[in-house]
C-alpha cells in the first residue's frame, strides 16, 4: 500500500522508456527507408508547403512578440547594471541560439506534430494504411520518409526567417518604445553575432524538425482504433515531440557551447 | 488456388485463428462467414501478409506466400476493405488508378486516368466522378470506388471485407450483383468475408463457416441449407438460440 506511489513511478518510468524504445527503432526504419527508392517526390513537395510554407505566419507572429518582449526584458533587467546599451546584442544571441529554434521548433510541434498524427492515425483506423500495403506501397516510405525530410529541410528555413523577424521585434521595441538609437542598435546586433551563433541555432532547427515529423509519424502509425485513439495518438505526439525538442535542445546546447 | 493450413493467430491471450485449414480453387468465390469476432478479417489480413501469423502455412497456386517476392506476390491481388478505406487526399481517379501511377506497372498520366474512368464506369459510375474527392461521395458510391479501385489493375486474386456493410438493402444488392458479374468476366479468385446472408447466395460458389478459430463447416453454397452442422444452421437462420453463444 505505501509502496504504490513509488511503483506508479516506476511503471510510468518504464512506460516511458518503452516508448522512447520504440520511437528508436522507428527512426532506425525511416533511415533505412529513406535509402531505398522509390522515393515519392509529389509527396516531398506537398509536405513541405503543408509544414514549411504554412506554418510561416505563426512562427513569424511568435518570433515577433518574443523579440519584443526579449528587449524591454533585457533594458529592464539591463537597467540595474547601467547595462541597458546590451540589449540589441542579447536580443540577437537569445532569438539565434535559442528561442528562434526551439520556439520555432515548439509552434511546428503543436502544429505539425499534431496535424501528422492526426492524419496518419485516421489513415491507420480507416484502413489506409492497409490499403497502401495492399497497393504494393510501403507507408514508411510514402508516408514517413516525404513528411520527416520536408520538416528537416523546412524547419532551419523557418527558424532563419523567425530568427531574422524576432531581431526586428527587438529593434521595433529597442527604437520605438525604449529610444534606443536605431543605427547604433543595428550596428551592435551586427557586429556583436558570430556566424556560429545563427548556424548553430539552424542545425538545432533541422533536428527538431526532423523530430517533430518523427514523432507524429510514429503516434499517427501507432493510433489505436477509434476517435479517441487518434485523438491519444494527436496528444501524445505534441507531448513527445515538445519534451523531447527541449531535452535534445540542452544537449546539443551543451555540445555546442559548452567549452 | 489458395491453400491454408493449420494457421494460428493469437493476439495476447485472445487465440483468434487455432488452426485453419481451407482451399480456395483458382477462379472460385469462396464466402467465409461468421460471427463479429471470429476472426475473418484477420484471416483475410494473415493471407495479404498485413498481420504475420503465429503458425501454419499459406500456398498461392502451391508457392509458399512467405517464400515469394512481396512486391509481386501483392500484385496479383485487389482488395475492397469494410469501409472503402480510400485515400482521402487523393481524387477518385487518383485512388483508382492509385497502383498504376506508382511502381513496377507505372503507366502514363493520360493513360492511368483513362483506365480508372473505365473502372469507374464498370462498376455504374460517371466520369464526372473521377474529379470528386472521396468526402464528397456516399457510401455506396465509396464502396464502388473501392472496388474499381480492387479491380484497376486486373487481380488474379481479389478480397471483399464485409462489401456490404452499412449499405440500405436496395445498394447491398447491386454491390453483390456487381462483384458476382466482376469476378465471373475477370476470371477472379475471390474470397469474401461478410455476416449477410444475402450476399453469401448472391457471390458464393462456396461457403466457408469460421468459428472459435476454425473452419466449422465448408462446401458449396447449394449444400449450405441442407447441411446438418447446428452451428451453420444456427448462424444461417440467424436463431439465439443454437450451439454458438450469444453476448447480451
Amino acid at each position: 500500500m505505501i509502496l504504490a506511489p513509488v511503483a506508479a513511478i516506476g511503471r510510468s518510468t518504464l512506460g516511458g522508456l518503452a516508448a522512447l524504445g520504440r520511437i528508436a527503432i522507428f527512426l532506425v526504419a525511416t533511415i533505412a527507408a529513406m535509402l531505398r527508392p522509390p522515393f515519392y517526390f509529389r509527396e516531398f513537395l506537398q509536405a513541405l508547403w503543408a509544414i514549411g510554407y504554412n506554418s510561416l505566419p505563426v512562427v513569424a507572429l511568435t518570433a515577433l512578440f518574443t523579440g519584443g518582449a526579449l528587449a524591454l526584458q533585457i533594458y529592464e533587467g539591463g537597467a540595474r547594471f547601467n547595462a541597458s546599451q546590451v540589449v540589441p546584442s542579447i536580443v540577437a544571441i537569445g532569438m539565434v541560439r535559442e528561442l528562434g529554434p526551439v520556439l520555432g521548433g515548439l509552434m511546428v510541434a503543436a502544429r505539425v506534430a499534431s496535424s501528422i498524427a492526426a492524419e496518419i492515425g485516421t489513415m491507420k483506423v480507416t484502413e489506409q494504411i492497409d490499403a497502401l500495403v495492399t497497393l504494393s506501397t510501403d507507408p514508411m516510405r510514402y508516408l514517413t520518409v516525404p513528411r520527416v525530410l520536408a520538416a528537416t529541410i523546412a524547419l532551419p528555413v523557418l527558424v532563419a526567417v523567425g530568427d531574422s523577424i524576432g531581431i526586428l521585434g527587438g529593434y521595433l521595441v529597442g527604437t520605438g518604445r525604449l529610444e534606443l538609437n536605431a543605427a547604433a542598435y543595428l550596428k551592435t546586433t551586427v557586429d556583436y553575432l558570430t556566424l556560429w551563433d545563427v548556424t548553430s541555432g539552424l542545425i538545432k532547427g533541422a533536428v527538431f524538425g526532423f523530430i517533430v515529423a518523427l514523432v507524429g509519424c510514429y503516434f499517427g502509425m501507432n493510433s489505436e482504433r477509434g476517435a479517441q485513439g487518434v485523438g491519444r495518438a494527436t496528444k501524445s505526439a505534441v507531448v513527445t515531440a515538445s519534451v523531447m525538442i527541449l531535452a535534445t535542445n540542452y544537449l546539443l546546447t551543451e555540445l555546442f557551447f559548452s567549452a | 488456388m489458395i491453400a491454408l493450413s493449420g494457421l494460428h493467430k493469437s493476439f495476447g491471450a485472445n487465440r483468434v485463428l487455432r488452426g485453419v485449414d481451407l482451399t480456395v480453387p483458382k477462379g472460385e468465390s469462396m464466402v467465409v462467414i461468421g460471427g463479429s469476432g471470429t476472426g475473418k478479417s484477420v484471416l483475410l489480413k494473415c493471407i495479404l501478409g498485413l498481420v504475420k501469423p503465429d503458425a501454419g502455412t499459406i500456398r498461392i497456386d502451391g508457392q509458399d506466400a512467405a517464400s515469394l517476392d512481396r512486391d509481386a506476390f501483392l500484385a496479383r491481388f485487389g482488395m475492397l476493405f469494410q469501409g472503402g478505406a480510400l485515400f482521402d487526399s487523393l481524387s477518385v481517379w487518383q485512388n483508382v488508378a492509385f497502383r498504376l501511377l506508382r511502381g513496377p506497372g507505372k503507366r502514363p498520366k493520360a493513360e492511368a486516368r483513362e483506365i480508372a474512368i473505365e473502372k469507374l464506369r464498370r462498376v455504374g459510375l460517371k466520369p464526372e466522378v473521377a474529379d470528386l474527392f472521396p468526402a464528397e461521395l456516399s457510401g455506396g458510391m465509396q464502396k464502388r470506388v473501392g472496388l474499381a479501385r480492387a479491380i484497376a489493375a486486373e487481380p488474379e486474386i481479389i478480397f471483399f471485407d464485409e462489401p456490404t456493410t452499412g449499405l440500405d438493402p436496395i445498394m447491398a444488392g447491386v454491390i453483390n450483383e456487381l462483384i458476382r458479374e466482376i469476378v465471373v468476366e475477370m476470371g477472379a479468385t475471390a474470397m469474401t468475408i461478410t455476416h449477410d446472408m444475402t450476399s453469401v447466395r448472391a457471390i458464393a460458389d462456396d461457403v466457408a463457416m469460421l468459428h472459435d478459430g476454425v473452419i466449422q463447416w465448408t462446401g458449396p453454397v447449394k449444400d449450405m441449407d441442407a447441411a446438418p452442422d447446428p452451428y451453420l444452421q444456427q448462424f444461417i437462420h440467424g436463431r439465439a438460440e443454437g450451439p454458438i453463444a450469444s453476448v447480451r
